[in-house]
């Protein structure tokens, strides 16, 4: 079981391949994590189907790329970005406005049974069988094809801090994004200062929505879709909220280049099967500090 | 006195029922079995949910720990369970009856140990955590249980392990699983029963009520959330063993921790019987049974997505549940209910609050 702890300290350069394998992969996880961190901020919805959007998006992706048009999958990136858009805000006029108000476990329950629905369709639409996306990119070699950096995932990284860069300029500058902040910040003031909540809170998870929908597209060029691998991604994105809290992008950059890293280390030490695992342990991890820091401070974690 | 004579008619009615159901339904016994099992869990997690509000998706884990427990001491006490696992059910042992007998009685109960005893070790885990991060966190507590049992070899990893059989007639077997379904779901109701009765519910209630008020006035409230779930636990680890032993093969993710089957459903239930209430949990159960069934019957394929729909609408729309609607459309009618039978007073008063006045 430890065999690959011992292999790591006779190849040092493995080290620093895993290293980049899970900062690139983790680059994605962010921006589902960044769209998370949106919604429960702004609107205090915890979305359990979170993983799932993202790999909705991933399987728009599949479609348009092996539809006639045969689209290359980073092109497919501005449509599956307004699906998901159209998609989020669908839902938030059907169910999600019913919950904003109610407490706090209506809208994790509600959001898990729409990850239910979600993860069923996709499965009756394309079958349980794992599927990627070809892009068709080269594979780049360092020190004698010791470190191998696949172009696509240089490029989906690319992509995703170029989207995590747009995402801040868009909140700070544009007119909703102030609105949105405005709104997070208190949404009563924002109410009388003639704000459109209710606007900011569909446009806030239609675009959590999109965010998810691109971050599925990557995740489907570099790694896997299946239609039940949504919760595990909707548990990472978790992991990395808890630990880097909302309103914090950089936080939840830095935590999400950690956790990718932490399971490509764990995935070679431990194994695949523990990848799950992993995660879930992190998360445990993660509420049990924590609560021990706020503990400290006579507090709870709420 | 009149009313006296209606309620014993009410319970030994339903006592009778359940009795004879098998009796007159025997191509369902197994199913009815699981009904009773549905209503347990719906119990248990209504102790937590809905009367000390906290809400649990990780209670599927005393489930399957004590589905392990009964089914290792089973093995171990005439054998060795790492040599028995290592077959992967090639080896089969021809237990005596008593060898049987007394293996599941032996494992029953320390089924039920074992989860009471993992309910206060996980309790100081999880009970610095409310609100939504105590569900995230349960949740994810269960799902790495199962995913950890998954790989320990030693109780048969992802592979499983085949229950030991049941030295008789399988009609016998069915009957004999049915009642003990049955008499651990009734002595649940009849121990919730008596527990909503005490100062227990009082305090817990004020738990979900106010916590840091109910700690000002006194109320150990570590002790009494590490209680609460340590009885859950207890009786959903009996009903672990026994669930185990009707399905005769246990394997960690579908059948010990199924999070995302049974996990959910003893939320659905309660949810869609009423929070806070004893006859909820109950009602919620048969009902949902009932859906479930139908639609896993009838609609081949998008079963799930109705269960999906199910949530959604039930929580959106409906989350009161029945008996919260039944307490908002007659109050008049509860209110004298409430008068008379100190039982649904005391597992209604909450939801009163809250939902008539």
């Amino acid at each position: 079981m430890f065999d690959n702890l011992s292999l790591l300290g006779l190849v040092p350069l493995l080290n620093l391949q895993l290293l980049i394998d899970g900062i690139l992969i983790g680059s994605i996880f962010a921006l589902a994590a960044y769209g998370l961190a949106l919604v429960w901020g702004v609107m205090n919805i915890k979305n359990l189907a979170q993983g799932d959007f993202v790999i909705m998006g991933g399987y728009i992706a599949f479609t348009l790329s092996e539809s006639p048009f045969n689209l290359h999958p980073i092109l497919t990136i501005p449509f599956v970005f307004v699906l998901m858009f159209v998609f989020g805000w669908v839902l938030y006029i059907t169910i999600i406005r019913r919950v904003i108000e109610r407490d706090l476990f209506t809208s994790l329950l509600a959001t898990f049974g729409l990850a239910i629905v979600i993860q069923q369709l996709i499965n009756l639409a394309y079958g349980p069988d794992v599927q990627t996306v070809e892009s068709g990119m080269a594979i780049r070699e360092f020190f004698d094809g010791e470190i191998t950096i696949a172009d696509t995932k240089l490029v989906s990284f690319l992509l995703a801090m170029s989207m995590a860069l747009l995402i801040t300029v868009f909140m700070k500058k544009s007119r909703m994004g102030r609105a949105i902040r405005a709104t997070s910040q208190n949404a009563r003031a924002a109410r009388i200062m003639g704000i459109d909540t209710d606007r900011v809170y569909a446009f806030t998870f239609s675009l959590n929505a999109g965010i998810c929908g691109i971050a599925g597209v990557l995740i489907s060029i570099i790694w896997v879709i299946q239609p039940f691998f949504g919760m595990t991604h909707s548990i990472r994105s978790f992991v990395i909220v808890t630990s880097a809290g909302f309103g914090n992008l950089i936080g939840v950059i830095l935590s999400a280049l950690g956790l990718g890293a932490v399971e490509q280390f764990s995935g070679f030490i431990l194994g695949a099967e523990f990848q799950q695992a992993t995660v879930v342990g992190l998360l445990v991890g993660v509420l049990i500090i924590r609560q021990i820091i706020q503990g400290r401070q006579r507090q709870v974690v709420k | 006195m009149n009313l006296k004579l209606k309620k014993i008619l009410f319970y030994g009615g339903i006592l009778l029922v359940g009795i004879f159901a098998p009796v007159v339904f025997p191509a369902y016994t197994f199913q009815l079995a699981i009904l009773w099992l549905m209503i347990l869990f719906a119990l248990t997690w209504d102790i937590l949910g809905g009367q000390m509000g906290y809400n649990s998706l990780g209670n599927i884990l005393f489930f399957g720990a004590g589905m392990y427990v009964c089914v290792v001491v089973q093995i171990g006490m005439y054998y060795d369970v790492a040599e028995y696992t290592a077959h992967f059910g090639a080896v089969k042992i021809d237990y005596t009856p008593y060898q049987y007998f007394s293996g599941l009685a032996l494992g029953l109960v320390l089924a039920a140990l074992f989860s009471l005893v993992l309910a206060v070790i996980f309790g100081w885990i999880v009970f610095g955590l409310r609100g939504p991060y105590f569900a995230i966190g349960t949740l994810g507590v269960a799902i790495a249980a199962g995913e950890l049992v998954g790989t320990w070899d030693y109780v048969g990893g992802g592979g499983g392990i085949t229950v030991p059989m049941y030295p008789g007639d399988p009609d016998d077997r069915a009957v004999f699983f049915y009642s003990l379904s049955f008499v651990s779901a009734v002595s649940t109701f009849i121990f919730l029963k008596w527990l909503y009765s005490t100062r227990f519910q009082l305090a817990i209630n004020a738990i979900r009520d106010d916590e840091e008020k109910a700690e000002a006035m006194g109320i150990h409230t570590n002790r009494y959330k590490t209680i609460a779930w340590s009885f859950a636990a207890f009786f959903l680890g009996i009903s672990g063993g026994i669930f185990g032993n009707m399905t005769g093969f246990i394997e960690p993710l579908e059948v010990a921790f199924p999070t995302v089957t049974f996990g959910i459903f003893m939320v659905l239930m309660v949810l869609l019987g009423g929070k806070g209430t004893l006859w909820g949990p109950v009602i919620g159960a048969v009902l949902f049974h009932l859906i479930k069934e139908i639609t896993w019957t009838y609609l081949l394929g998008w079963q799930w997505v109705a269960l999906g729909s199910l949530i959604i609408i039930n929580v959106v729309f409906f989350q009161q549940g029945i008996m919260g609607w039944v307490m908002e459309k007659w109050p008049d009618l509860f209110g004298i209910k409430v008068d008379e039978d100190v039982v649904s007073a005391k597992g209604t008063n909450s939801v009163n609050n809250k939902v008539v006045s």
